[in-house]
């Protein structure tokens, strides 16, 4: 195993761009050259230690869920580099990461927990098939470890044989997660897993994912738009805004004093956390559209409330404004 | 148990369902008929008497004999045999490579869903039974060139079924779950992505079944494929069709109408399979 100081996942300006298709037809072969790119993902930094819980949040279309598929190495990188333990995997073909020793390494959680698992196979075939194909496992150590694992995630035995159309919204979302827990990977990464639930479920799984953190420590990536599950959650948030990052920080001061304009905005739109009427800011204009962005520019400029001359001169990058806090603005909020 | 629970289901389905119980019960019989046929048909095919020459249905021979004396009702059980081996093995050919050739297509897509799209394209451009026509007049005069002929012009219903099936799930969740899981591309397509969309193959292989049928049968009935002493349904009712005129309907008619009985039962059967097989149908 590797040096133990250096963290699990590291995740250098990696990028994400998708060809747009100009409507060609069957015969566009010799199509024009420079197709125009949508930046999903367009340089991201990040750094998950061992045992870290980190969220990443930001609105619908911000790149959040790009970004995990190519740290679920289910999505191939344009550019940059992600290292686990120290070893490059963003250079391995996503069709090829199957059968490498890091593919057990990396589980995720799903957010829709009927999407997600096949209507064909059973609570126990879903739970098993990691273990199976992974773990190596067969036979009586097969059937053990999965009723281990449905006890982990409190997911009565009864239940295993059944189909997902028979199983409840709570009850797949526990398959969801036993299947992700497993083999006890080293990163776990959840986008937005209690999305699909109501909200008396969200809070039981929530207390489940807690405990299992806790109890295999596993590193937790936690993708979500609520923001009040991060806050609760999290040691570390990030915040994303139309592929890049736009403040990074310990989850307390983030949540506490915002730097970048965005996130004020963000976390003002939480529901009876902002205890004064008056504070709760609206984000004007419509958001720059991700297709070619001008790079000489901050990509919020247009929504945001301080909007000078020098965002439309230069783009932002990420800076350093306190012990493991950056922002990528120039005119942050004092701290 | 999951045994049980799946024996359970199957009679479930059929006490919800009276057609589809018939069309079971009638599929049942004509398997047996085509298994046992010749040791239970009551005379020999084959064998002629010129004595018994176009005789009406009777008590000895219920269906009546034909031009050359030989009874009707042993040569259309003797039949079933070959129309259901024919029909069957081309089903079972084109399912086969169609839909490896479809999922394929839907589940890589670029150049492999060009080709085989195109190919699928270029199969239903013709008039299928013409196609099938020409197919065996090209290849020779055999029973192994209709079942060819029929498995090919059957292709393009089970590559577009395949096709389009698994690509409307090629970006569903439980793909991305099954990557994670550890499967290769060749596994998620023959592990998850095979086994869901057999409800909507299972009810095009039973459609094709009937279709298959009368396509081999059609071929016979124009003097391609089977050889004329072999009973076969096609070339019964071919050759009992010059004797409709002078009243002797009953060398045509009753191949004609287990022909029809056969295409019919797997028609309903289709929609019983798939109540079967689908598993959100499962209470």
């Amino acid at each position: 195993m590797s040096d133990p100081s250096t963290p699990l996942l590291q995740v250098e300006q990696v990028r994400k761009l998708f060809p747009l298709k100009s409507g060609g037809g069957v015969l566009s072969f010799g199509a024009a050259r420079r197709a125009p790119m949508l930046h999903a993902v367009d340089g991201v930094d990040l750094e998950i230690g061992r045992g870290e819980s980190v969220g990443l949040v930001g609105e619908s279309g911000c790149g959040k869920s790009t970004l995990v598929r190519l740290i679920t190495r289910t999505l191939d990188p344009t550019g940059g580099s992600i290292r686990f333990r120290g070893e490059d995997i963003g250079g391995i073909p996503a069709s090829r990461f199957a059968r490498t020793p890091q593919r057990r390494e990396v589980q995720m959680v799903f957010q829709d927990p009927t999407d997600s698992l096949n209507p064909r196979h059973t609570a126990r075939d879903a739970i098993a098939e990691p273990l199976r194909l992974l773990g190596h496992l067969s036979g009586q150590a097969l059937a053990a470890r999965v009723d281990e694992v449905a006890g982990l995630v409190q997911m009565p035995r009864e239940l295993l044989g059944r189909f997902p159309h028979q199983l409840s919204g709570g009850q797949k979302a526990r398959v969801g997660i036993a299947r992700a827990v497993a083999l006890e990977p080293s990163l776990l990464v959840l986008d937005e897993p209690t999305a699909a639930l109501d909200v008396s479920v969200q809070a039981v799984i929530l207390h489940l994912l807690a405990d299992l953190r806790e109890r295999l420590g596993m590193s937790y990536l936690f993708v979500s738009h609520d923001l009040n599950i991060v806050r609760l959650l999290c040691d570390r948030v990030m915040v994303m805004y139309l592929g890049r990052v736009v403040e990074s920080g310990p989850a307390r001061e983030v949540f506490e004093a915002p730097r970048h304009p965005y996130t004020r905005a963000l976390l003002s739109a939480i529901p009876g956390l902002s205890g004064g009427a008056a504070r709760r800011i609206r984000l004007e204009g419509d958001p720059t559209s991700p297709v070619d962005p001008d790079p000489a520019r901050c990509r919020f400029h247009g929504r945001c409330p301080q909007g000078r001359d020098a965002c439309t001169a230069s783009s932002p990058v990420l800076q350093s404004t306190g012990p493991g806090h950056s922002v990528a603005c120039h005119f942050p909020e004092p701290g | 148990m999951t045994e049980h629970a799946g024996l359970r289901h199957v009679r479930y389905v059929l006490s919800d369902n009276p057609v589809t119980a018939g069309s079971f019960a009638l599929f049942g019989l004509f398997l047996v008929l085509a298994l046992v046929g010749p040791w239970i048909a009551p005379f020999d095919p084959l064998e002629t008497d010129p004595s018994k020459v176009l005789q009406p249905p009777s008590a000895q021979h219920w269906f009546g004999t034909d031009q050359l004396g030989r009874d009707i009702l042993s040569r259309v059980i003797v039949a079933t045999g070959l129309d259901f081996g024919m029909a069957l093995a081309a089903v079972l050919l084109s399912f086969g490579i169609g839909c490896a050739l479809g999922a394929c297509a839907g589940y890589y897509g670029g150049w492999i869903d060009r080709v085989v799209s195109r190919l699928a394209d270029t199969i239903m451009a013709f008039p299928l039974f013409v196609l099938a026509m020409a197919i065996v007049a090209a290849l020779g005069n055999t029973v192994e060139n209709i079942i060819y002929a029929t498995a090919i012009i059957n292709l393009p219903f089970y590559i577009r079924v395949a096709r389009s099936e698994v690509n409307v799930r090629r970006n569903a969740g439980f793909v991305e779950a099954a990557r994670l899981a550890g499967n290769t591309e060749a596994r998620i397509l023959a592990f998850h992505l095979f086994p869901n969309i057999l409800p909507p193959v299972m009810v095009q292989i039973s459609l094709n079944m009937g279709w298959a049928i009368l396509n081999a049968a059609g071929l016979s009935f124009i003097g391609l494929g089977v050889r004329p002493p072999q009973p076969e349904w096609g070339i019964m009712v071919a050759e009992g069709a010059s004797y409709m005129i002078s009243g002797e309907w009953w060398v045509s008619f009753f191949p004609g109408v287990v022909l029809m009985l056969a295409v019919f039962c797997f028609n309903l059967l289709g929609d019983g399979l798939r109540d079967m097989i689908d598993p959100r149908r499962r209470t």
